[in-house]
């Protein structure tokens, strides 16, 4: 009797660790990041784009206003697919645009911006990217929906058609 | 007087070339141990890409302003989630990763144990 316990032990044991690897194995391997978070926005302090002036996180939202605070480059090509949307939001007057000119020579930025015409009510610059890494950004495009300095959608890639209307339809 | 004003010099400059090796090997262990997020199977310390050398700077800055190795995971793990780091926190998604190998040991030794200490005795 006490001879069988041992091989009865090990095989359950042997049953379970296969499943739950088995089931591991199912499991996506790829980082999917999570988009709709309420997250509080991080405090920092960024260089305006034209000025060169600092200013910081609290001048530039102001409460029970919507922001899209918008990470982008002129070396980005998504960028570029992204601008007409853009142009298309900027004309809503219910929310503000907030460009951040992400690891881009100015030069570039401003041709970027006169070629296409420019989208943003405020554009800072995010020279070494850090301030992108306060904001849990992982490159650029990308997008933030802001509402009473929280972040209440997050866009990770060009915005599309589909984000827009989602967008259009929180702003409403 | 010369020699005063040399060994000033030479002391100062051997003590800063310290520092800051202390601070690049604080920066590098703690690089190492975060996973860059858009490049598979790199860590911050040995990818290049965009996201990692702003990160490598970003934590230069945070050790910088005194934040400790601790201080500065949890601040990247509030912002990009636990997968971020390399070594797994114990917590409850994570015990059976943490306890398994230590079970499988002493079953192991257990087995060992009965198999031949005891038969001999």
């Amino acid at each position: 009797m006490k001879s069988k316990i041992l091989p009865i032990i090990l095989f359950v044991i042997f049953i379970t660790v296969f499943f739950i690897f088995y089931k591991g194995l199912q499991n996506s391997n790829i980082y999917i990041p999570e988009n709709n978070i309420e997250k509080k926005i991080p405090s920092f302090e960024v260089k305006n784009f034209a000025s060169n002036k600092i200013e910081n996180s609290d001048q530039i939202f102001e409460h029970n206003k919507f922001y899209l605070f918008n990470i982008w480059a002129s070396w980005c090509v998504p960028c570029r697919e992204e601008h007409k949307y853009l142009m298309k939001l900027s004309k809503e007057n219910k929310i503000q645009l907030i460009g951040i000119n992400y690891k881009d020579k100015y030069r570039n930025a401003k041709n970027f911006l006169d070629e296409l015409n420019n989208p943003y009510d405020k554009i800072y610059t995010d020279e070494d990217g850090t301030i992108s890494i306060e904001w849990g950004a992982y490159g650029v495009p990308e997008s933030f929906l802001i509402y009473n300095r929280k972040i209440i959608k997050k866009i990770i890639g060009p915005i599309n058609k589909k984000s827009l209307l989602e967008i259009k339809d929180i702003i409403k | 007087m010369k020699l005063l004003k040399f060994l000033t010099i030479f002391f100062f400059l051997f003590n800063f070339s310290f520092l800051n090796a202390q601070s690049e090997n604080e920066s590098n262990k703690i690089t190492k141990n975060l996973r860059c997020l858009i490049c598979q199977g790199q860590s911050i310390y040995d990818s290049d890409s965009e996201f990692a050398n702003s990160l490598k700077i970003l934590v230069k800055e945070k050790l910088e302003e005194g934040l400790n190795e601790k201080q500065i995971y949890d601040f990247l793990k509030d912002k990009y989630g636990e997968w971020i780091l390399y070594d797994p926190e114990f917590n409850k998604n994570t015990y059976f990763l943490w306890l398994l190998p230590i079970f499988i040991f002493l079953l192991g030794g257990a087995i060992i144990f009965k198999l031949f200490i005891f038969r001999k005795k």
